[in-house]
């Protein structure tokens, strides 16, 4: 069976400037995948092309089959597609119920006729969204209140909420974007379980990340991308003790280094945490 | 039909004066003033207002005496766009947009019914009217007032490229227009060059004004609206954001705007125009000499 | 965050109102004291010019309550809404005149063609960015006018005169009382439509779309079809107060519809409150009654409307009377027995599309 998600050949560039260049890479349902990297190596830029929101300059990019290459994002997420954001895109002034069932849009049933008069279909539709937004932020954890604005909660809980939209979205692909930044370590550990969960459902994960540790706790296998391009695609074992992908992050050395290096030498890049708005990851 | 591109040249160089303002102010803070064309009207009004306070202007003092008024103007305007600057512009640098964009509703609001309380709300005669002899070139009657003031104009605009590419403080413009906050980075006195631009913007927008008050001697509280309008027109036609844009766009408008009366009607005229911002934004939103950017998400 | 509006950056309250005069705003109840209100207007005050600038506030609350689902709900500037209205009155007018119909049958044909404006309208700025989307819409609202002014069949600069009052089934409602009740139950159903709709999924969509475009749009919202069914609503918002205001004034003409009306009608729904349909309505009948009271003053008092705009944006930026993001939380048997701490694991995920739960 051919996997869910296949990106081939992907290309993009800002200027002159090749953010993606020829990446490939697959995902398939119930498989967690980790895109890791330099900074600048490309994964958010590949991201938004798989998600529409850059249009590449060639490659394809094919969920379950379909073609989705440079189509609109909102297109592709109802394909199957959702996402959540490096920098935390949630809807501030409203609930946390509210940003729930921002990921519901594409069910439930209810068209404008139904809300002018108050239809049964209305009132089932509406009823309907507001426990499935409660069981969604279940899923994920959330402990806090859901009635309240989310701009007044902790960042971790603002991230489980964006979370649980992005899971309320019902997607076959789940794309998260650095969903450990900011995280303190037990939170961490809730984020590892919450994957395990997700793929349990039968969804394909693919994740961005840079804590070593949570990568190489959660995911099945691992793409290193450098200058837009996978330098390396296996299992976390094999990728660790890959040569291209010690040279990425600690260059040449004269003497062969320990294969666990490149966790320490990336924390630096951990720092930069979610207020990192510039630059690919 | 060199007549019609004479026409077009006179009133185009208007409006690339005030577009001028237009397109510095949403290089730099990405803000559409919509309160710029009033900053036009009030020129003319100020210009109004200093020409009736000196009494009657011997005919042969009146080049001199608009010259003056003229440069008067353009720093009582100047300074008026620095106000409005600071007082509504600066306290909502951080807000989003659609209250920025309000915001300069209202200050347009204030200024166009803030003269019509004080001046009253019938048009005004304005005190110097140009008068002149025309003699004809290639077929297109020109006169001298026109060139007198086509000449203001292409001045003007010529200092205001000099100053830009010369000067450190147009460096400064430059410079954060292309990126703010590296600009904040270097040492430069961000607020101080944004006031600046506000100036000359505005100065510019203001002499505009007084020149079309001594030309067509006719002025009311609401010319700045669509005058306003069209020089937004003229600025994305350019390419916002651009100065030298902004010159083509406002030449290019007039001449589109005499072809376009010439061949639907005079008073199709505002509708032609609008209908040539609208194409221009759906079609070619970057303009002539702009640059396509795309957003990093 | 992204290029979206945010207006309400001040300091919000959360959770449940706590005082009572708070709760007494926020009730349900206040809608029917609203409309008790109108309804016994008349009963104090009576005149003629009582009921000419009570059917004309009615009206504007109108035009605000359909501005507010563009602007309030959806975060688009529009600077010419009064276009809208002035398609519905001509419309309503030329049609009612040259086929001598009653106005009531010229709604539908108002509602096509307020569609339409939406789509021409909406169709090309709703991709601009929304500063360009403000002087577009200001733009198209002076179109509309000048071609009101400049076409035979709209009546050029004298515009229409002579359009026929309403006539309900032979009852005949054109005198002051009888229209000003008319407006006020045609108004307040509109104005209820309009809450609904901001309740409801889209009412939902176009909230998300205002508050992070690009989020809605990796949710699946299609933004453009949201912002366009956004504009075509308050379109048709717009031309039923156009045929109120037509059958109320029974002549119209480009003098009506100056960029004025729509800085007004914009002035109530962001003074009032964006988004919050109460405030919304408050703020359409001081907009629309304190010019009238305020007459001495001449172009004064507009100067003073134009400051307090700007010191609104400066110092509360989400009106007077904001929407307050509040909702219960409802701890029923939904939440307690039926689940085990969500979906079942292993069960296939699939994206479900429209279908009822």
């Amino acid at each position: 069976m051919s996997p869910l998600l296949e990106v081939n050949e992907l290309q993009i560039a800002f200027g002159g400037v090749k953010a993606v260049n020829g990446l490939t890479f697959s995902a398939d349902a119930g498989e967690i995948v980790s895109v890791i990297g330099p900074n600048g190596a490309g994964k958010t830029s590949a991201f938004n092309c798989i998600t529409g929101f850059y249009k590449p300059v060639s490659g394809s990019i094919t969920l379950d089959g379909k073609d989705i290459t440079g189509k609109r994002p909102a297109v592709i997420a109802a394909t199957g597609v959702t996402r959540t954001f490096q920098n935390l895109r949630l809807f501030p002034d409203l609930t946390v119920l509210d940003n729930v069932r921002g990921g519901m849009h594409l069910y439930g049933g209810q068209n404008f006729v139904d809300a002018l008069f108050h239809t049964p279909r209305y009132r089932k539709s509406e009823r309907f969204y507001t426990e499935e937004a409660h069981r969604w932020l279940d899923f994920v954890g959330y402990q806090g209140g859901r009635g309240i604005p989310v701009r007044n909660l902790a960042y971790g809980q603002q991230r489980q909420v964006e979370m649980a939209r992005a899971m309320a979205r019902k997607a076959k692909l789940v794309l998260l974007d650095e969903p450990g930044a900011g995280l303190n370590h037990s939170e961490k550990q809730d984020l590892l379980e919450l994957c395990r969960k997700i793929r349990d459902l039968g969804a394909a994960v693919v994740l961005i990340e840079h804590d070593m540790g949570v990568v190489m706790e959660v995911s099945e296998r691992v793409v290193v991308m450098n200058f837009g391009k996978e330098i390396a695609d296996g299992t976390p074992d094999a990728v660790k003790k890959n040569p291209a992908v010690i040279e990425a992050y600690l260059g040449k050395a004269d003497e062969p280094v320990k294969a666990d290096e490149p966790a320490k030498a990336d924390e630096p890049a951990k720092a930069e945490g979610p207020d990192a708005t510039e630059g690919d990851s | 039909m060199t007549q019609l591109v004479w026409n077009g040249l006179f009133v185009g160089s208007f409006y690339a004066l005030i577009a001028l303002g237009y397109s510095m102010v949403y290089g730099i803070i990405k803000l559409l003033n919509f309160a710029h064309g009033d900053i036009y009207m009030l020129g003319a009004f100020v210009g109004f207002a200093m020409l009736t306070s000196v009494g009657v202007i011997p005919a042969s003092m009146s080049i001199t005496a608009l010259l003056i008024v003229l440069l008067l103007c353009m720093v009582v305007t100047g300074g008026i766009g620095v106000g409005i600057e600071y007082l509504a512009y600066r306290p909502l640098r951080n807000s989003p947009r659609l209250a920025v964009l309000i915001t300069a509703v209202g200050a347009s609001f204030t200024l166009e019914y803030g003269v019509s309380a004080v001046a009253g709300p019938n048009p005004k005669v304005f005190p110097i009217r140009l008068e002149g002899d025309s003699f004809t070139v290639l077929g297109a009657r020109i006169s001298v007032p026109q060139i007198v003031l086509m000449v203001i104009a292409v001045l003007l605009m010529l200092g205001l490229n000099a100053y830009i590419q010369r000067t450190s403080m147009g460096r400064a413009m430059r410079a954060i227009a292309l990126d703010t906050k590296g600009s904040l980075l270097m040492g430069i006195n961000v607020n101080k060059v944004i006031t600046w631009t506000f100036f000359i913007g505005s100065a510019l927008a203001g002499a505009a004004g007084v020149m079309a008050g001594a030309y067509y001697g006719k002025i009311d509280f609401l010319m700045g609206f669509i005058i306003g309008l069209k020089a937004f027109t003229a600025a994305v036609i350019g390419g916002i954001g651009n100065i030298k844009g902004a010159m083509l766009g406002g030449l290019l408008l007039g001449l589109l705007e005499a072809f376009g009366s010439q061949w639907l009607g005079g008073e199709w005229r505002d509708v032609f125009t609008f209908g040539v911002l609208i194409a221009f934004l759906t079609l070619k939103p970057t303009g002539l000499l702009g640059e396509r950017v795309t957003e990093r998400v | 965050m992204s290029d979206n509006v945010d207006t309400t950056r001040a300091p919000r309250r959360i959770g449940k109102p706590a005082s009572r005069i708070s709760r007494l705003f926020e009730s349900r109840q206040l809608g029917w004291a609203a409309f008790a209100i109108a309804v016994l207007f008349p009963f104090v005050l009576a005149s003629n010019y009582a009921m000419s600038i009570g059917t004309t506030a009615v009206i504007f609350i109108l035009l605000a309550s359909g501005l507010n689902i563009v602007v309030g709900y959806c975060g688009l500037l529009d600077l010419g809404y009064i276009a809208f209205m002035a398609v519905g009155a001509y419309t309503s007018g030329i049609i009612a005149k040259a086929w001598e119909l009653p106005i009531l049958f010229t709604i539908p044909a108002v509602v096509v063609m307020c569609i339409l404006a939406g789509l021409i309208i909406g169709g090309p700025t709703l991709r601009l960015r929304s500063d360009y989307l403000a002087i577009v819409t200001l733009g198209f609202g002076e179109i509309i006018r000048l071609t009101a002014n400049n076409l035979a069949i709209t009546g050029g600069p004298s515009g229409i005169y002579g359009i026929p009052g309403v006539d309900l089934f032979g009852l005949d409602l054109s005198g002051p009382v009888p229209f000003y009740y008319f407006c006020v139950a045609v108004v307040a159903l509109m104005v209820l439509g309009s809450a609904r709709l901001g309740k409801s999924r889209l009412g939902r969509a176009w909230r998300f779309v205002r508050e992070d475009e690009d989020a809605a749009e990796a949710m699946g919202i299609h933004t453009y079809k949201v912002k366009l069914a956004a504009y075509i609503f308050g379109a048709i918002w717009g031309g039923i107060g156009g045929v109120l205001f037509a059958a109320h004034l029974s002549a119209i003409s480009p003098q009506s519809f100056v960029f004025l009306q729509s800085a007004l009608v914009l002035m109530a729904v962001v003074l009032g409150g964006m988004g919050n349909t109460r405030g919304v309505v408050v703020g359409a009948v001081v907009i629309s009654l304190l010019p009238e009271f305020l007459r001495d003053m001449g172009n004064l008092r507009y100067v003073i409307f134009g400051v307090v705009l700007v010191a609104v944006m400066v110092l509360r930026p989400q009106g007077f009377w904001p929407s307050r993001a509040y909702e219960p939380e409802k701890l029923d048997e939904a939440r307690k027995g039926k689940r085990d701490g969500g979906p079942r694991p292993g069960a296939p995920v699939t994206t479900a599309k429209g279908g009822t739960p």
